[in-house]
């Protein structure tokens, strides 16, 4: 994988993206897949808003009390024989690591599904420092043997279809028959099951995620469906989870209001097959599990963001879901937006990680349509945040030249609204007559962006506002209600 | 300064605090001393019969495969009949739970054997703590009584579930955890087991046995069973 940052291009992957006729096709099945399957099982709960609710508050508390939670998970985790590793950014996680793993004498390093390990380009790293990092969930696994980075935060090989993963699998899995049959996709899984339980079993350190960090008892949690992340972390000799500041909720009883929202909206199961609660290392009695247990605490940027509005965007929970329904991750996918983290979430948490001047294009990526905020688990205002960013970028002078001239003449218009009613008049009449009675335009100058993919309609001759005033006219005339005009909210 | 200073230092910063504000830290203290229960669904909320029918509903709706004895005495023969039925060898490896091992598992022609899993064992056999009504979850607990390892080595796992243990909701699992451990509740690992293992990574469609069992079976004792 790699970390290469092309979050300010996104214009251009897009366009790649909208070519890409298989990238399109897998995007074709998503308003059938996930999106359905959320509906259907918040449906079937009927406390699902209530957890919402419950899950928006345990983070703000927790937010709110970030650091005296902190100090108390950290007491437990190192009471429990386990040991805590602050960083302050990717670097000095990745160091706090590469010490750990040689410290361990390790050299195979299994790894369980970490957007934090992608989010620091961990796997570049150990590999540069000499160890062998092997991605054991299935979706990594695919992407690690492609060096790719994720195109969705709980899907990472999203983008690619059976046929793609049979011949990375030809490709790599050298030892096997080259005649065997691998047209049935659960072939293709039983033989990734075969060639990572060897890893598993020879794994020096184990390196996880953790979904949530329990402060009550210094436990960090993992949600899987594959029982990957529990091979990673039983069998070798050390496991590191690594995890940033935000994933702490303060009891285990607040975990299992979060887990209830989690797996719902991100899947649209009730739970997930396999939840880990880690305590610790290996204890005296144990026949099996980790001898070592240690946390990598990652900072990189979110201290900056409590305090300020982007403070909500910690409570997210890498469900998924606001990219699930967005209509330009399902148009785009998520190698577009650039780095880590795409969709919605990652349009508001990229610039906060990377600055704006890198990743400030990306809240632009939206219609503002909100359906990511109405399937939020924690209730996070996106498009607002979006927003938020949106402002930032032009108080800074990082809009594009067409987009800063094309608000300016806008804005020139808009305060004098004599002139705007004027020629919005004179340019609807003039696009009227120009169609010529067809309703539609098939080209038009300055508007072929538009027109190459589908007919800009004509107005029918006659302005919103003129029509209003004249309906308005019709109701004074019917003697409608004074103040009729207060409807305009 | 160190990260953990510095980190904890940006933290007070943004949030205008000093750690020291006395309704700060007697919040934390009261939210950890008394856990707050939340929401917990009504789903789950059943009891006798009506618990083990839900239990295995919502089990059943994940590929767990479920079966009903009336005592520890018969689970060993169940065992043997579904490793039979699903054409497996007669081959078990359990932990050391005395649960387990007080079961007459003689009295089948299965081949027993104790310890942790390193990965040659296609069949395992667990004790669950608890099983969760809410969603057909099993609650296992590390240790040499029930070792991790049996939970996700092996292709096929057989679950033992004693009915009294079937609980509503997760956060009757902490709550008799705390009940039994006084201050120091958790084992090294807790695993809720929901179904068995599954991937939706090849082709956007689940199948079955990613890493961990391909199947989950489990056997509920339940004193008022029809024998």
């Amino acid at each position: 994988m790699t970390a290469t940052i092309t979050s300010p291009a996104f214009r251009e992957n897009a366009h790649q993206a909208l070519q890409d006729k298989q990238l399109q096709a897998v995007l074709g099945t998503m308003r059938t897949g996930f999106s359905v399957k959320r509906a259907e099982a918040a449906a079937a709960l009927p406390e699902f808003e209530a957890l919402r609710d419950s899950a928006r508050d345990i983070k703000n508390h927790t937010l709110a009390h970030l650091d005296l939670y902190l100090e108390q998970y950290e007491a437990k985790v190192t009471a429990s024989g386990g040991h805590v590793h602050y960083a302050r950014d990717a670097a000095e996680a990745r160091r706090i690591i590469t010490d750990l793993c040689r410290e361990l004498g390790a050299k195979t390093v299994t790894k369980g599904k970490s957007m934090i390990s992608e989010e620091i380009g961990l796997n570049d790293h150990l590999e540069r420092e000499g160890f062998t990092p092997v991605e054991t969930d299935l979706g990594e696994y695919i992407i690690q043997l492609r060096h790719e980075t994720p195109s969705h935060i709980i899907a990472p090989a999203f983008h690619l279809s059976a046929a793609q993963v049979e011949q990375d699998f030809r490709r790599v899995h050298t030892q096997l028959p080259p005649e065997r049959d691998l047209s049935e996709p659960v072939s293709l899984l039983n033989e990734a099951r075969q060639a990572l339980r060897q890893h598993f079993l020879a794994a020096d350190v184990g390196i996880t995620g953790a979904n949530f960090l329990i402060a009550e008892t210094g436990t960090s949690v993992i949600v899987t469906n594959e029982g990957n992340g529990d091979l990673t972390q039983t069998l070798p000799k050390a496991h590191i989870v690594l995890a940033s500041l935000e994933k702490l909720v303060p009891t285990l009883d607040d975990c299992a209001q979060m887990l209830r929202v989690l797996a719902r909206s991100a899947t649209g199961q009730d739970s997930s097959v396999y939840t880990t609660f880690s305590t610790g290392p290996r204890r005296a009695d144990d026949p099996d599990g980790p001898g070592a247990y240690h946390v990598v605490l990652l900072d990189n940027g979110r201290t900056g963001m409590l305090g300020t509005s982007f403070q909500e965007m910690l409570r997210c929970i890498r469900c998924g879901a606001c990219m699930n329904h967005c209509p330009v991750y399902q148009a785009v996918g998520g190698h577009a937006y650039g780095w880590t983290y795409p969709g919605p979430m990652g349009s508001v948490l990229t610039p906060a990680l990377i600055g704006v001047a890198k990743g400030g294009h990306l809240p632009n990526a939206s219609t503002f349509c909100g359906r990511c905020e109405s399937v939020c688990p924690v209730r996070i205002p996106l498009p607002k945040l979006m927003r938020h960013w949106r402002e930032k970028e032009f108080e800074r002078h990082l809009t594009p030249a067409t987009t800063r001239s094309g608000l300016a003449l806008w804005g020139f218009f808009a305060r004098r609204p004599w002139l705007y009613r004027q020629a919005t008049r004179l340019g609807a009449a003039t696009l009227a007559l120009a169609a010529r009675g067809k309703g539609k335009f098939a080209s038009l100058p300055f508007a072929s962006g538009w027109t190459q993919g589908r007919d800009f309609p004509a107005p029918e001759g006659r302005t919103f506002q003129a029509m209003w005033a004249a309906e308005a006219g019709k109701r004074r005339l019917a003697g409608a209600q004074p103040g009729a005009k207060g409807q305009t909210r | 300064m160190t990260a953990r200073d510095e980190i904890l230092a940006n933290i007070r910063r943004s949030l205008g605090v000093t750690g020291q504000e006395e309704p700060r830290r007697q919040a934390v203290a009261d939210r950890l001393a008394r856990p707050e229960r939340g929401v917990v669904p009504a789903r789950g909320q059943k009891s006798g019969a009506e618990a083990i029918a839900t239990f295995r509903k919502y089990a059943e709706a994940v590929q767990t495969t479920v079966a009903i004895v009336n005592g520890p005495a018969q689970v060993p023969a169940e065992a043997a009949r579904w490793l039979s039925v699903n054409n497996l060898p007669a081959r078990l490896r359990m932990g050391a739970d005395a649960r387990l091992s007080a079961m007459p598992w003689g009295a089948t022609t299965l081949d027993v054997s104790q310890g942790p899993s390193a990965g040659a064992d296609l069949n395992g056999v667990s004790h669950a703590f608890a099983g969760v009504t809410e969603t057909g979850s099993l609650i296992l607990l590390s240790g040499p009584d029930n070792p991790t390892t049996i939970n996700f080595l092996p292709d096929n796992h057989i679950v033992v579930l004693d009915s009294a243990d079937l609980v509503p909701a997760l956060e009757d699992v902490w709550t008799r955890l705390r009940a039994e451990a006084g201050s120091d509740p958790l084992p090294r690992t807790v695993n809720m087991v929901t179904g068995p293992s599954r991937s939706g990574d090849i082709d956007r469609t689940i199948f079955l046995g990613a890493h961990g069992p391909r199947a989950v079976h489990v056997i509920v004792i339940d004193q008022h069973a029809t024998p």
